[in-house]
């Protein structure tokens, strides 16, 4: 299967990537926090990058929403294409944008609402008003997170009494009520027990049958289990990229085998 | 009872060199809170124990005085009243004499001229309570208290007070006179009122074509016509109403009661005149809760009579709680919108920085000052703008140029506007900036974020902010003085005559009743009890709307669940 997506191996190409990053700089302030990245994001598959705290992870996953513009002072140069266009442009609505690329966060957040609200919120601020529509999207966004026969009897219920993997779930499920073509998981399983990883996890190798998931994670045994790509940064530069299986077997760099192997980070 | 446990436990305190425990630091912050409490409880209790007194219906007392003491009350040997406090004499004589002397409230302060009379202990010769006494709660002239005599009835003779028809006809001639003093404050104030109100809008009318015409011509005959039928037929309406209330008001003057005063006097007394009697040495514990109860009621719920010392306090209680509830309406938009722009859309930094300081700064400006404020800002600029622009015709009669309910409830709301945008703000920066992220990583613009998820959440903060601006409008005074407040207002802010809310309108203010009754009365023995009354239920309605706004915040907590942000 990855046979047919991997043309070559050195260097690793990706046939008709969903997001296409090339030489991308960020800045906060002065602060370089990324140093020349190029990478090409296979569609429908499960990227994860990996490496350790501060490597700018998290910074390069919040490019691809532009989540970053919310912070002062920052600056980023050269290009990331999401199916071919350019997310930085003047004329690009980050709005839309957000939409096609949801977000699941490393604290679960869900909002103040009741379940169902949490769920359809996506939809109610693009001002879909049809309660059929909506009903639909709650039951259907639910079972795909897995949390629907867990709470379909408490839909009404305030979202803040559910377990913290079950709000984890929920804020997944609040994420692809909205059909994006990419969900993006900030460590979504580090304030969380491991049943409730466990879960997740068997949730997002789910996902990729529809979406394409890009996870961010800290655990490394995790990145192994549930992704088909892994890349791994260090201080703010994409070290190595490739297979999951490839980066944990044979990584290429040494940086890579002494980090996986546990000598640093 | 605080400071006595830390007492125990601190003592005896650790001798480790000088200042190197905090222990005895303890001692005197208990001692702090304890004094800061016991000043509360007294106040509180003082409040409530004189503030409930007064409904207390306690009996009264027939005074004999010693032979060769100084004369008391037009020379009579005897008197009687209500003992309204006992103590120690200011000036005390020679010798190992009582110096004790009784306040005692004897009423029929149309003979005496005066309402209280105060009696060495020393000369009182012996006290006793006769059964028959009887006090009658009047419309003129405070209480009188004396013994019946008999019942004069129009047609019917005279009843005298010893016989059993005696009872039951005075009560149920007391009963006949209150309900048709209802009904001629009813053609009063709601018929003849209306009227009154028609015939000013038509007179405004006349005014507004007299004032359309060129000068030097009159408003032609045939624009007239109509109005003037139509006061005529008002004016006719009007006469008919005002007839009927002056037959009733008759009336209410045929049958008298005679009685006479524990000095002697023998008293009439026409019945439309008494609000209400009983016998105050005749009743048992359960008729005195019946009637302590009762007296709260009228305290409550009817108008104040002569210069505020008798009746109730409804207006005042109703105009405190309109204007605070108006001024809610105003402040809560108007600070939590400041308060959005200085936390979420402006680039904090010097100005921001400077603003805030401002705005904390406003907290702290005299409440007078905010009233001069109002005065010349609501009243005379922007109340005289609208007056010129919306009520010409009505001038130099101000309609909104004057003090008035809106304009004090804006005063109000300018004046507690910092505490409603501290709070603000503080509840905003506490909402998570995980939850914020959630929204517009939904692809929420940051009004939808602000709209649908900072506010909700941020809700039970704001209401803190609106709590304590409660508290602190509802109590003010000073300001109040300046801009709408008077010692009687005629007519309610509310009422069912079109538009059935009269923002223009002058009010009642409990906060100022106090101070009126308090220092502008003539009769300061008389108006004493109801200061302790009223400020009892000021403090209350205050407790009661910020237990309202709390109940409505523990809501909103309970609804948005307190989870593990």
């Amino acid at each position: 299967m990855m046979e047919e997506l991997v043309k070559t191996v050195e260097p690793l190409k990706i046939a008709d990537p969903i997001l296409d990053i090339e030489h991308l700089c960020f800045y906060y302030g002065s602060k370089e926090a990324l140093r020349n990245i190029s990478l090409a994001l296979p569609r429908k598959r499960v990227t994860a990058f990996i490496g350790p705290s501060g490597c700018g992870k998290s910074t390069l996953l919040r490019c691809f929403n532009r989540m970053n513009d919310l912070v002062e002072g920052v600056h980023i140069e050269g290009t990331i294409k999401l199916d071919d266009e350019d997310i930085n442009a003047p004329d690009i609505d980050v709005i839309h944008l957000r939409r096609r690329v949801g977000m699941v966060f490393q604290k679960y957040n869900p909002f103040p609402k009741s379940i169902y609200e949490n769920v359809v919120y996506g939809l109610r601020i693009a001002g879909v008003r049809n309660r059929t529509i909506l009903a639909e999207t709650v039951e259907k966004s639910l079972r795909a997170a897995a949390l629907w026969d867990e709470v379909k009897d408490r839909l009404r219920e305030s979202a803040l009494r559910l377990s913290g993997g079950q709000m984890q779930r929920l804020c997944i499920a609040r994420a692809i009520a909205v059909h994006p073509d990419i969900i993006l998981m900030d460590e979504p399983c580090s304030a969380l027990d491991p049943i409730a990883t466990s879960h997740i996890e068997d949730l997002i190798d789910e996902l990729k049958q529809d979406y394409t998931v890009i996870i961010v994670t800290h655990n490394m045994q995790q990145a192994a289990r549930v992704s088909d790509f892994t890349a791994f940064l260090y201080l703010g530069e994409l070290i190595e990229f490739d297979v999951t299986n490839k980066i944990f077997t044979a990584p290429s760099k040494k940086q890579t085998q002494d980090y996986i192997t546990g000598r640093f980070g | 009872m605080i400071s006595a446990q830390s007492r125990k436990r601190v003592a005896p305190p650790p001798q480790r060199g000088r200042g190197t425990t905090g222990e005895p630091w303890v001692w005197l912050t208990a001692m702090g809170l304890t004094l800061g409490l016991l000043m509360v409880v007294y106040l509180i209790g003082l409040i409530i124990v004189n503030g409930l007194e007064v409904f207390w219906p306690t009996r009264v007392v027939q005074i004999e005085l010693r032979e060769g003491s100084k004369a008391g009350i037009n020379d009579a040997r005897q008197f009687g009243g209500k003992i309204v406090k006992v103590q120690q004499k200011a000036t005390q004589a020679e010798g190992t004499r009582d110096h004790s002397e009784w306040q005692v409230m004897v009423g029929n302060k149309e003979t005496y001229g005066f309402g209280f009379f105060y009696i060495d202990h020393a000369d009182i010769a012996g006290v006793s309570y006769p059964a028959d006494v009887m006090l009658l709660e009047r419309l003129e002239y405070g209480d009188a208290i004396g013994l019946p005599i008999a019942l004069q009835i129009k047609g019917a003779g005279t009843v005298p007070a010893t016989t059993a028809e005696f009872m039951t006809r005075l009560q149920s001639l007391v009963k006949e006179v209150n309900q048709r003093r209802d009904e001629i404050r009813h053609l009063e104030k709601k018929d003849i009122g209306r009227i009154n109100a028609k015939m000013d809008s038509l007179r405004l009318q006349q005014r507004t074509l007299e004032r359309a015409q060129p000068a030097g011509t009159s408003v032609p005959e045939r624009q007239l016509k109509p109005l003037q039928s139509a006061m005529a037929a008002l004016q006719a309406e009007y006469e008919v109403l005002a007839k009927r209330a002056h037959d009733l008001r008759s009336q209410q003057d045929e049958h008298v009661l005679t009685y006479r005063l524990m000095t002697g006097e023998e008293r009439r007394l026409a019945l439309g005149h008494i609000v209400h009697y009983y016998f105050p040495n005749q009743l048992s514990a359960l008729q005195r809760l019946g009637l302590f109860v009762h007296n709260m009621w009228v305290f409550l719920s009817e108008e104040p009579r002569e210069a505020n010392t008798e009746g109730g306090v409804f207006p005042a209680l109703f105009g405190t709680f309109v204007m605070t509830l108006l001024m809610s309406l105003a402040v809560t938009p108007f600070g939590v919108l400041a308060a959005l722009y200085l936390r979420e859309y402006a680039k904090q930094g010097l100005v921001v920085r400077t603003v805030r300081i401002a705005v904390n700064n406003l907290a702290g400006v005299p409440s007078i000052v905010f009233g001069v404020f109002g005065l010349g800002f609501f009243v005379y600029l922007v109340g005289g703008t609208i007056d010129q622009l919306f009520f010409s015709t009505a001038l130099p009669t101000p309609t909104f140029g004057t003090g008035g309910i809106v304009w004090a409830a804006l005063t109000l709301a300018l004046m507690t506007v910092p505490v409603v945008i501290v709070a603000t703000e503080e509840a905003l920066a506490a909402v998570p900036r995980g939850t914020r992220e959630g929204s517009l990583a939904c692809g929420a613009s940051k009004w939808q974020t602000i709209q649908r998820v900072v506010l909700p959440a941020a809700a039970p903060g704001i209401l803190t902010g609106l709590i304590l601006a409660m508290a602190r409008g509802a109590g003010e005074v000073a300001p109040l003085m300046l801009v709408g407040v008077v010692k009687l207002a005629p007519t309610l802010p509310m009422d069912g005559l079109f538009p059935f809310v009269h923002l223009d309108r002058k009010f009642m203010h409990l906060g100022f009743h106090i101070y009126d009754l308090g220092f502008q009365s003539p009769d300061s023995d008389a108006a004493k009890p109801m200061v302790f009354a009223t400020t009892l239920l000021l403090i209350t309605l205050i407790i009661l709307l910020n237990v309202g706004a709390i109940w409505m915040r523990d809501r909103l907590r309970k609804k948005y669940a307190t989870g593990a942000f």
